[in-house]
């Protein structure tokens, strides 16, 4: 493998390979996209939104050409409305809701119109933030994490009134949106963008470098803060459980993400010819697809079920069968070949058995492959977590986002509150805030 | 094929599709390529007495929908400010290439009977198939005591039609402004003043928009605008209304009716014919999309004639006329009720929202099983308005059903409830 002549994207290439997966509409196609509602009372579409973002109003704000309201009506209730407009999978959410699949055989384009509306105001000259703090509390309240549930919750706190630290780990604030996501969904360095702009609303600082646990026990926080709030995600990955992997050509499909996110050309020239990913949620396609558009010549997606089963959505499987990902289906993984680098992988053919249980037919079949990403679902970083009850691998949670200890609360992936999903997370962020500040207000 | 021949005013017409008077016919260039296109005829740019007028720049305003689907349009455009000899000139010329296409000449001019019949007599001669009398425009001639200034003055319009009869020997149309409170008292002045039709409507009044980042109104000329004549689709309720009211009035039905106000498609034209137009004028539509629009009229309405059995137009004119009485003539033991189609239904919520909020609280929703929502309307309460009915988007899926009430036709003065009943 002799990367240095291997014909990949140039410089040029590569940024049109990374560009906007869903183009920005102008403000004709956006009039037209939102002419298509029917502004529908008690929307599907509002109902199948977990931020229950008022989607027939925005929209029809859109169409009488007051995209500042619409804006604000988004992010009254998700204030990472553009991160979701972006990232969500909303061919299951509100675009799978919508009445005109009924009527018409298409949705309305809620996704395209939403990040329409919310570009329309953050891309704005004037930095004037759309929300007003209300009159300072003098309460301190940590939030551990700048991803999206932690971005949420602190900008909620500051709107009612509350001062905010937030630590984060990693030398940039976003979480995922700036190092979980695909890059064609997030040109333009927009999580970052939309960081300051939440933090637009003041009395919200972020300290970088800080790893809960490691650098700052929990019990510190309690001390230094009237409440925190937990928003730490899901901080490792599980792996294939193998012993003897070869030390070179594995790497966890998030790892690599974050790597392309923060330098693209870099990946790019460390990427192999052949590169293999094992999962079938929407990390996976992420990743394939990424490695395909970094110039990798052949990559191959290895799900042990078939594609009704995967959690990946039909649209980002069909995306990835439209950058020529190749897909291998009903196939285990059982051993890595390569003794200190990747040759190639193992695999049985696996079929439901009668009682519904995934079982190898025990034919084995082999490909080759110059590296492997996983991207086999995350889990819990439990060592940080101290004394926090957990339960089924996530932080336990009352109704009211309390973890088992008083006053310190959480949200989004690193619990169990619906699907980890980047809108999820802002809802937990946004509804903790409020179930802080009543705490607060006791 | 149903015969599309029609004839008003004696006038025997091709087809029913004739350009009304406006910038489209100014000039034989454009008239020509209507005649290719294949309208039965044309009324021609308003002559005036030279020296022709002198118009300003911008001319039209714009009603737009959100998707800048045009709704309708005004303007401030004046008659033709081309001098007269050299339209009549051009009118003989195309009379002669097209002989089996019809030219109206449409005039004005200030309220004097020498001035009107020397005018007329000169189109006349230019062997114009009749003369349409420009009573109508709401913007600019008016200011000059022409246009509308005339016809919104029945003693006038009956005067100045008056005039142009005496001194020729062609059918007359007089062209009524709808910018008026009654237009029975203009029709009938004009059937007084001897008309052989008339035709309506002129456009309507308006101010179309504001630019709100100049605080003026739109055409703007130079900072400025003025009312202008508002036409297009918006406008045709305003027409057909008035096009029935003529048609049914024992004073005005002798009256031909040349049927003018927002005809876009054969759909509208039919419905003009239906209410006692004879033929129609069409303008707007052909300035958004061309004069190809035609074909469309053509076969739209032979094949829906067809369909219906009709062999030519004059089998369906007029025939909604009867149909057509004052609300005192109205069956108060009619009833309807709204039925929604659940397997129709998309459960966009509009009907609810609508009757639930500007109407009558005659709809229920019922959430039902994986979040869906079931629609009912509620027999008792609902007093079959239609308005669910036309919010619903799609076709079909709310009906509104007659039911029987077992109980007489009764109009209001018939009715128990009516207190003047007793007085009659």
């Amino acid at each position: 493998m002799d990367k240095a002549t291997r014909p990949g994207p140039d410089a040029r290439q590569l940024a049109e390979n990374l560009s906007d997966i869903h183009p920005p509409l102008d403000k004709f196609q956006a009039k037209t996209a939102a002419a298509e509602c029917l502004y529908c009372y008690e929307a599907p579409c509002t109902r199948a939104c977990p931020t229950s973002i008022d989607i027939p109003t925005f929209i029809h704000k859109i169409s009488t050409d007051n995209p500042l309201g619409a804006a604000k009506t988004i992010l009254a209730e998700n204030i990472l409305g553009g991160t979701c407009a972006r990232a969500c999978p909303t061919e299951v959410l509100c675009e799978e809701a919508c009445v005109r699949n009924t009527s018409d055989g298409a949705p309305v384009e809620i996704g395209r119109l939403q990040r329409f509306a919310v570009d329309h105001l953050i891309d704005r000259p004037t930095e004037e933030h759309p929300f007003d703090r209300a009159p300072d509390t003098g309460r301190r309240v940590a939030v551990v994490g700048a991803g999206p549930a932690g971005l949420a919750c602190a900008h909620r706190l500051a709107m009612l009134g509350h001062q905010v630290d937030i630590f984060e780990a990693m030398p940039k604030p976003g979480g995922l949106n700036e190092y979980g996501l695909a890059a064609y969904k997030m040109t333009q360095d927009f999580a970052q963008r939309e960081v300051k702009f939440v933090q637009g609303i003041g009395n919200i600082e972020i300290h970088h470098g800080v790893r809960l646990g490691e650098d700052l026990p929990l019990s510190a926080l309690q001390t230094s803060h009237d409440a925190v709030f937990i928003g730490v995600g899901l901080g490792s990955s599980n792996d294939l459980g193998f012993t003897d992997l070869p030390p070179e050509g594995i790497e966890d499909a998030l790892t690599f993400i974050e790597r392309l996110r923060q330098s693209p050309e870099e990946a790019a020239a460390r990427l192999p010819e052949r590169v293999t990913v094992i999962g079938g949620g929407n990390t996976a396609i992420d990743a394939a697809v990424q490695a395909r558009k970094l110039g990798a010549r052949e990559v191959t997606l290895c799900y042990r079920r078939g594609r009704d089963e995967m959690s990946a959505t039909g649209w980002e499987q069909d995306l990835a069968l439209k950058n020529d990902v190749k897909m291998i289906l009903w196939a285990m993984p059982v051993k890595v070949l390569g003794k200190h680098q990747v040759k190639g992988l193992a695999l049985e053919h696996s079929v439901m058995s009668e009682d519904g249980r995934l079982i190898s037919t025990g034919e084995k079949f082999e490909i080759e492959t110059d590296l492997i990403l996983t991207a086999i679902g995350q889990k819990l970083h439990r060592a940080s977590l101290g004394d926090l009850e957990l339960a089924g691998g996530k932080i336990t949670i009352d109704a009211h986002y309390q973890t088992s200890l008083p006053g310190v609360f959480a949200g989004g992936d690193c619990t169990a509150t619906g699907e980890d999903l980047t809108v999820q997370a802002v809802e937990d962020g946004k509804r903790a805030a409020h179930a802080i500040h009543d705490y607060l207000s006791q | 094929m149903a015969d599309l021949g029609c004839t008003i005013a004696g006038i025997e017409s091709i087809n029913p599709f004739w350009l009304a008077s406006a910038p489209p016919t100014d000039k034989k260039y454009n008239v020509e390529r209507a005649f290719h296109a294949g309208w039965g005829g044309v009324v021609w740019k308003t002559l005036g007495i030279d020296p022709p007028v002198i118009n300003v720049t911008s001319r039209y305003g714009a009603h737009h929908d959100s998707t800048r689907g045009l709704i309708g349009i005004n303007n401030i455009e004046l008659i033709s400010d081309r001098p007269l000899k050299t339209n009549l000139d051009e009118i003989r010329a195309t009379r002669k290439e097209w002989p089996d296409r019809i030219i109206i000449g449409s005039m004005m001019a200030p309220v004097e009977k020498e001035a009107w019949q020397t005018l007329a007599v000169q189109i006349a001669e230019a062997g114009v198939h009749g003369i349409e009398l420009n009573l109508g425009c709401p913007h600019g001639m008016c200011e000059r005591g022409m246009g509308s200034a005339i016809g919104q003055v029945p003693e006038m319009v009956q005067q100045t039609t008056a005039w142009v009869k005496e001194v020729v020997d062609i059918p007359v149309f007089t062209k009524l402004t709808p910018n008026i409170t009654n237009i029975l008292w203009s029709a009938e002045a004009a059937a007084q003043g001897n008309a052989d039709a008339v035709a309506l409507i002129n456009t309507v009044n308006s101010i179309i928009s504001v630019n709100l980042d100049t605080m003026a109104p739109e055409p703007t000329v130079d900072g400025r605008g003025t009312h202008g004549g508002y036409c297009g689709a918006a406008v045709k309720p305003i027409a057909l209304n008035m096009i029935a009211e003529i048609a049914r009035t024992p004073e005005t039905q002798r009256l031909d009716i040349s049927g003018i106000g927002g005809i876009t498609n054969w759909r509208d034209a039919a419905e003009f014919i239906s209410l006692g137009a004879n033929a129609v004028q069409v303008c707007t539509a052909a300035m958004l999309y061309g004069f190809r629009i035609v074909d469309d009229m053509i076969d739209g309405l032979s094949g829906w004639m067809d369909t219906q059995g009709y062999i030519n137009v004059a089998d369906f004119t007029g025939a909604a006329i009867r149909n057509v009485v004052d609300w005192n003539d109205l069956n108060m033991n009619y009833d309807l009720k709204a039925r929604i189609n659940e397997d129709k239904c998309i459960e966009c919520g509009r009907c609810y929202i609508a009757c639930e909020d500007t109407s009558h609280q005659a709809i229920t929703i019922t959430q039902m099983a994986e979040g869906h929502r079931r629609f009912d309307v509620v027999d008792e309460e609902c007093v079959g308005c239609n308005l669910c009915y036309h919010v619903c988007p799609v076709p079909g899926c709310i009906e509104m059903e007659a039911v029987d009430t077992d109980r007489p036709y009764m109009t209001w003065p018939e009715h128990p409830l009516n207190p003047m009943k007793g007085a009659e």
